[in-house]
Formats: structure tokens, C-alpha cells, sequence
């Protein structure tokens, strides 16, 4: 097996260039991914090996992005475009929630949309308004979308490869305060199905779910729950759209307790999908109620506040005590 | 006014290489120009301007000072002391000439590189600094001087300048509204919605582009095929390319602008052609994507070095003035520095203060846990 040690940003820009390489159809489109590479240097190099046609700088202007994007799938193309912030999403969100998500259905199945939106999401990185949000549950709500985030390299570059072959419209949920991140990438690899969640720490008294930059968070805290003799399970969902709930039940069944952690606000979140779904599935089995961790209903705070907005070890473990006090 | 017409470029059915094909844009575009880049004096027949000495010396030390406290502000996000600066290096004339153009009952929507035309607003420079430390989202009352918060998300204001001036009109005022925004901004949707607003409902806006030449890495040739001023046309309303390294230039263009709107006479669109000197922000790196003899050509108009070259060969200042003005400008870094570093970070509980304007019992509950939460780490003595 070829394996690489690269970051999470080096294994996306991998995976992007082996998906032109591979199909000839598969299209790169954004703001700066030319000869910059993008703000997050993602598709560095990517325009000077496969062009300007294949790798295209696009006027600014997100509607227009993921719009002409939409056209391009239909005549054939597989377009994987760069949303270059979470917070500069909304100007396209009309595209993708009134057509893209939905052009599949209203065609009875006769059109395809491979459409693959990249967002850099979170925050973490100290930056300005808008920069720093996780605004998946507003995707993760509209049938029609698939919603997915890594939260290392080597998933980076096994989804990104099934987010581009995949027919249907994908929101890839990219963490950037872990693009720089390394981790073992084997290139030749056959990875499990994409919305499928992995357990990356086998434990007993709790689960942990979590997803993109929540991931490296909760392992921490597992690794500080365990010097305590608590036995901490974690599982990275990979998918917030469809949840891999199966996976999940699997899990609290075993442990009977469960906490989600992520960084959008808990209100509305994704958090409470699962522990809704969870509680219906293990009613029986559960010690105690699924607790959740994750923002404030308030505006994401400027970078000097970050650090008590994002869910951090002690909230993280603050939760895994209330939930073993039952 | 200098509305061209778009029928002299031919259409042309591009080959399969659309992307190679290149602007119908002349290098040396038709600009209106008062004062040369060697510093001479020139008419224009729409454009006339009479200043006195004081005003003169007026607009180069407001330059001087915006180009200083710019320069600090760059320094200070080197030091650690900010997480970002977007820096206005280059273009001081279009934001001081279009800044002292406008009377304080007129509302200005900047975008965030608009340090110039705060300072014209009297801002304090030191309020523009807390969103790029990170302690804050804005940091100044825009009722204080009908100056509005910086906007990130781009083009967005536009269409808020528009509305806002729609009120000034539904008000019978005779105020007007000028929008800051870029040439990579133009693409944007709002902006397409905001010039169809203004020009529908005839409202007291003037748009002012700064086309400072790219927008992050990418040139103005990746937004548009025509010169930007033009797009006004096709929406009815007349557009005016500007020197924008001129201050003269872009100081009566955009009072004569202004005043249209006053008249009841609807939007103008100012395209000020100038260039972006330093990088986009200090993130950015532009020797990935640009030439440095670009930057060296453009250096050559330098705005403040153009009007010093006036002031001194027409005896409008003396070395005193010169002296003092150097005198002022440290004085102005250091207060900038001192204001910076002291700047306290927020407290904790900020981050729910202004969720809502009239409460909600949500973020009260949130709240409530948050400062418990706290709390018990103090107990335990962390
Ligand atoms: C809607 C949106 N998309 C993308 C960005 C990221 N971004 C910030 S500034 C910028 C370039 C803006 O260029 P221009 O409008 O020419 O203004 P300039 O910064 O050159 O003054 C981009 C792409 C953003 N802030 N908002």
C-alpha cells in the first residue's frame, strides 16, 4: 500500500488533482483557485498543470458560482466549486437550496447534478466576522443535498474522491483549522461508503459523536477521561446529511450514554437531530439523557471571544461528567 | 458627463479558448484628471474645481495621516497586536477625495478598507482597528458620523446605501448616500440589484468603485469585459471614470455626483481608477499571482507624491508645514500603537449582549449557564 504522510490541506489538493487527472469532465471553479491556489492554498498548482479551463478563476460572485456550476453539471460536467468562506456561502444559498438540491426531483430522476461545493468551515483560525461559522445544519435541513466534512487526511482525500463521483449535489464541509493537520493517507486504499461514521476510539461507559474539527477535540478528551479511568467511546459521523444512525445506536447501546459535540449552536443543530433519533432508537437502553455541546445562540463573537464560544476539553468533559452523574 | 457609449466594441464570437481572450480594456483608459502624476494642473471641462491653499494642504495631510496610520496598523498586525489589516496603500486620494466631498449630513456605507474616508468622517482611527484585533464586529456608532459599519461579506452594502437613500428621498431630505465597493465586487448580484433599485426609485446614491486593479488574485479582467464606469449606462444612470490617484479628480467628480443625487436627479456610479499597492490584507501573498514592475508603474502615480509636487512648485507649502506635518504623523502612530495594545479584550459575557435588541429567553438561559459554568472554574480555584 502507498502510504503518505500529508496534511489534511496536501491531501485535498491531492485528491482534487487526481479527480482532473481521472475524468476528464471534472472541473475546478472559485475565487483565487488559479495561480494563487486559493486563500487556503487547496488547489495550489492544480491551474498550472491542468489549465485554465479546468481550473477556472470565476468572476466574484457566489450565486453566480454555484449557478453556472448547476449548468455545467447539466450538460454533462462535474463541477467541484470553492466557496472561499462559510460566511460567503449565503449569497449562493439561493442556488443551492431552490435548484440544486432540487432539480434532481423535479426532473423525475432524468438529470443528474454531480455538483461538489467545498466550504471551508469554523472557526478556530482568529480571523474576522463571517470567517469563522458552521452552517451545515442549514444544508443538512434541505433534502436533496448531501452534507459531509473529514476530519483528517486521509478522509479528506478518500471523500473528496467520492464526493466528485457521487450524481448527487454534495456539500463538502471542509474543517480549516485542521487543514494543516497531518495524518497517514493510503492512496490506494478502497474506502467504506461515504456517509458511513468511524469509530475512532473503542470505549465503554460513553459515546462521544462529533464531526470535522470536533473530532481531534473529543479524542483529547477521551485520551484525559481515560487518565481518570473512564472509558470513552468517539465516532466521527464523517456525514451530517444522511447521519449514520445505525452506527450511532450501535454504539450507546454498548455505552448507554451519549454526547454530541459540535461547533455550530446547539439550537436547531445537528446535535439535536441525533439526539432526538437516538433517543427514539435506544429509549431503553440510555442512562442518561443525550447531553449536547456546541455554540450559543448568539453571532459567532469576535476572535478574542473564540476561545469560550468553541466547545474546548472542559466543556467537552464538563458534559461527560453530567452525563455519568446520572 | 463622461457616460461613453459600449458601440464602438464589436462583439465578437469568441473561440472555444474563452478564457484566454483578453478585456477590451485600453491601458490608458479616459479618465477625468486635474492633476497630472507629475503634478501639473490640468482642466477638465465638466469637472472644475477652485481650492484654496488650506484646503490644498487640507487634502495632503489628510493623506499623509491616513498613509501613516495605515502603515501602523500594518506594523501592529506584524507585531502580533492585530489578526489582520486590510491596508488602503495607494489608494488614499480616491477615499480622502471622495471623504471631503461629502457634507456630514450625508451617509457613507463603506466595505473595509475604508480608512480614508472615516478619517474624513472623523472616526477615530483607533475605533477601526478592533474588528482586526478581534474584540469587536465594528466598534463605532454609525449615527455618530453617518458612518456605517465596515462590510465584509461583499457587495452586501450596496444595496443597504440604496435603501437608506430611498428613505433620504421618501424623507424630502436633501442628504445623499455614497457606496464604497470594489472592482471584484461589481460582480456580485447585489451590486446588479442595488444599481436596479437606485435607478428604479431614483434614489440619492452615488456608487463609488475603487478599481484598484485585482480583487485578491485576481485582476479586474476576470470580472468584467467593459470598463466598469459603463455598466451605469445600462441600468440609466451615468457613469464617470475618475483618476483615482488624483484627489482633485475624485474630490469634484464625486461632489458633482453627490450633488445630482441632491437634485433629485438619481444615482451616479464613480468608477476611481487606482491601484492596490500592498497586498489585499495581510494574509495575502501577492507574488503568487502579480508582477512587481506593475507595482513599480503604478508607483509613479503615487497620489500624495503628485499633490506634494503641486504644493511645493506652486509655493502652497513651505518646509515648515512639511515639518509639522512629519511631527504630526509620528505623533499619530504612537497614539495608534499605545491605543492598540491597550485595548482590552472583551469581557466574556459580550458574547450574548447583543444577540437581540428586545431579549429572548433563550440566550438568558445560555447565558445564565455560561457565567455558571465559569463560575465553578473560580470555585475550584483554576
Ligand atoms: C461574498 C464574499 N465572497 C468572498 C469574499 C472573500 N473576499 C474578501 S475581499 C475579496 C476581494 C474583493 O475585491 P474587490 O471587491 O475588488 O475589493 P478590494 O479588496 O480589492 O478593495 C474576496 C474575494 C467575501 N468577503 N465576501
Amino acid at each position: 500500500m502507498a502510504t503518505q504522510k500529508m496534511s489534511l490541506a496536501k491531501a485535498l489538493n491531492e485528491s482534487l488533482r487526481k479527480a482532473l487527472d481521472t475524468d476528464p469532465k471534472v472541473l475546478i471553479m472559485g475565487e483565487d483557485v488559479g495561480k494563487l491556489g486559493g486563500v487556503f492554498r487547496i488547489t495550489d498548482g492544480l491551474q498550472k498543470d491542468f489549465g485554465e479551463d479546468r481550473v477556472i478563476d470565476t468572476p466574484l460572485a457566489e450565486s453566480g458560482i454555484v449557478g453556472t456550476a448547476i449548468g455545467l453539471a447539466l450538460r454533462g460536467y462535474r463541477p467541484i466549486v470553492e466557496i472561499q468562506f462559510d460566511g460567503f456561502v449565503f449569497p449562493a444559498y439561493d442556488q443551492i437550496v431552490t435548484q440544486l438540491a432540487k432539480m434532481h426531483a423535479r426532473a423525475l430522476g432524468k438529470i443528474k447534478l454531480p455538483v461538489v461545493v467545498r466550504i471551508p468551515y469554523g472557526g478556530g483560525i482568529g480571523a474576522v466576522e463571517h470567517h469563522s461559522e458552521s452552517p451545515e445544519a442549514l444544508f443538512a435541513h434541505v433534502a436533496g443535498l448531501k452534507v459531509v466534512s473529514p476530519s483528517n487526511a486521509s478522509d479528506a482525500y478518500w471523500m473528496m474522491q467520492q464526493a466528485v463521483q457521487s450524481d448527487d449535489p454534495i456539500i463538502f464541509f471542509e474543517p480549516k483549522r485542521r487543514y494543516w493537520d497531518k495524518g497517514d493517507v493510503e492512496t490506494d486504499l478502497i474506502p467504506g461508503p461515504l456517509h458511513k461514521a468511524a469509530t475512532v476510539r473503542e470505549g465503554s461507559d460513553l459515546t462521544l459523536v462529533a464531526y470535522g474539527p470536533m473530532v481531534k477535540v473529543c479524542l483529547e478528551a477521551a485520551a484525559a477521561a481515560q487518565e481518570e479511568g473512564k472509558s470513552i467511546e468517539v465516532l466521527d459521523l464523517r456525514s451530517m446529511s444522511p447521519i449514520d444512525f445505525d452506527a450511532v445506536q450501535a454504539s450507546v447501546e454498548k455505552t448507554g450514554r451519549l454526547v454530541v459535540v459540535h461547533e455550530a449552536p446547539v439550537f436547531y443543530g445537528s446535535g439535536a437531530e441525533i439526539a432526538a433519533r437516538i433517543t427514539e432508537r435506544c429509549f431503553y437502553h440510555l442512562e442518561a439523557p443525550v447531553l449536547r455541546v456546541g455554540g450559543y445562540h448568539a453571532p459567532y463573537p469576535p476572535a478574542r471571544l473564540e476561545d469560550e464560544y468553541l466547545p474546548g476539553l472542559d466543556r467537552v468533559l464538563d458534559a461527560v461528567d453530567r452525563s455519568l452523574a446520572y | 458627463m463622461t457616460v461613453e457609449s459600449t458601440a464602438a466594441r464589436k462583439p465578437r464570437r469568441s473561440s472555444k479558448r474563452t478564457s484566454a481572450a483578453k478585456t477590451p480594456q485600453s491601458s490608458e483608459p479616459e479618465l477625468v484628471q486635474l492633476l497630472t502624476p507629475e503634478g501639473e494642473r490640468v482642466e477638465h471641462p465638466d469637472y472644475e474645481i477652485d481650492l484654496t491653499a488650506d484646503e490644498l494642504r487640507g487634502l495632503y495631510r489628510d493623506m499623509v495621516l491616513t498613509r501613516r496610520f495605515d502603515a501602523e496598523a500594518t506594523a501592529l498586525q506584524r507585531q502580533g497586536e492585530l489578526g489582520l489589516w486590510a491596508s488602503l496603500l495607494g489608494q488614499e486620494a480616491a477615499q480622502i477625495g471622495s471623504g471631503r466631498a461629502l457634507r456630514d449630513d450625508d451617509y457613507v456605507f463603506p466595505t473595509y478598507r475604508e480608512h480614508g474616508v472615516a478619517w474624513c468622517r472623523g472616526v477615530d482611527p483607533t475605533n477601526l482597528l478592533g474588528m482586526f484585533r478581534g474584540v469587536n464586529h465594528g466598534g463605532w456608532d454609525p449615527n455618530t458620523n453617518n458612518f456605517h459599519l465596515y462590510t465584509i461579506v461583499i457587495g452586501s452594502q450596496t444595496l443597504h446605501a440604496t435603501g437608506y437613500a430611498m428613505g433620504v428621498a421618501k424623507d424630502g431630505a436633501d442628504s445623499a448616500v455614497i457606496a464604497y465597493f470594489g472592482d471584484g465586487a461589481s460582480s456580485q448580484g447585489d451590486v446588479a440589484e442595488a444599481f436596479t433599485f437606485s435607478a428604479v426609485y431614483n434614489a440619492p446614491v452615488v456608487f463609488f468603485c475603487q478599481n484598484n486593479q485585482w480583487a485578491i488574485s485576481e485582476p479586474t479582467e476576470k470580472q468584467t469585459r467593459v470598463p466598469l464606469y459603463q455598466r451605469a449606462q445600462g441600468f440609466g444612470f451615468p457613469g464617470v471614470r475618475v483618476d483615482g490617484n488624483d484627489v482633485l479628480a475624485c474630490l469634484a467628480v464625486t461632489k458633482s455626483a453627490l450633488e445630482r443625487a441632491r437634485r433629485g436627479e438619481g444615482p451616479t456610479l464613480v468608477e476611481a481608477f487606482t491601484y492596490r499597492m500592498g497586498a489585499h490584507t495581510t494574509s495575502d501573498d501577492p507574488t503568487k499571482y502579480r508582477a512587481d514592475e506593475e507595482r513599480v508603474s503604478w508607483e509613479a502615480k503615487d497620489p500624495i507624491l503628485r499633490l506634494r509636487t503641486y504644493l511645493e512648485q506652486q509655493e502652497l507649502a513651505d518646509e515648515a508645514f512639511f515639518t509639522a506635518l512629519d511631527e504630526e504623523s509620528e505623533a499619530l502612530g504612537k497614539r495608534v500603537r499605545e491605543a492598540v495594545r491597550a485595548m482590552p479584550d472583551p469581557d466574556r459575557m459580550a458574547i450574548f449582549d447583543h444577540a437581540y435588541a428586545d431579549g429572548n429567553p433563550l440566550v438568558d438561559e445560555e447565558r445564565a449557564q455560561f457565567a455558571a459554568y465559569q463560575a465553578s472554574f473560580a470555585e475550584e480555584g483554576n
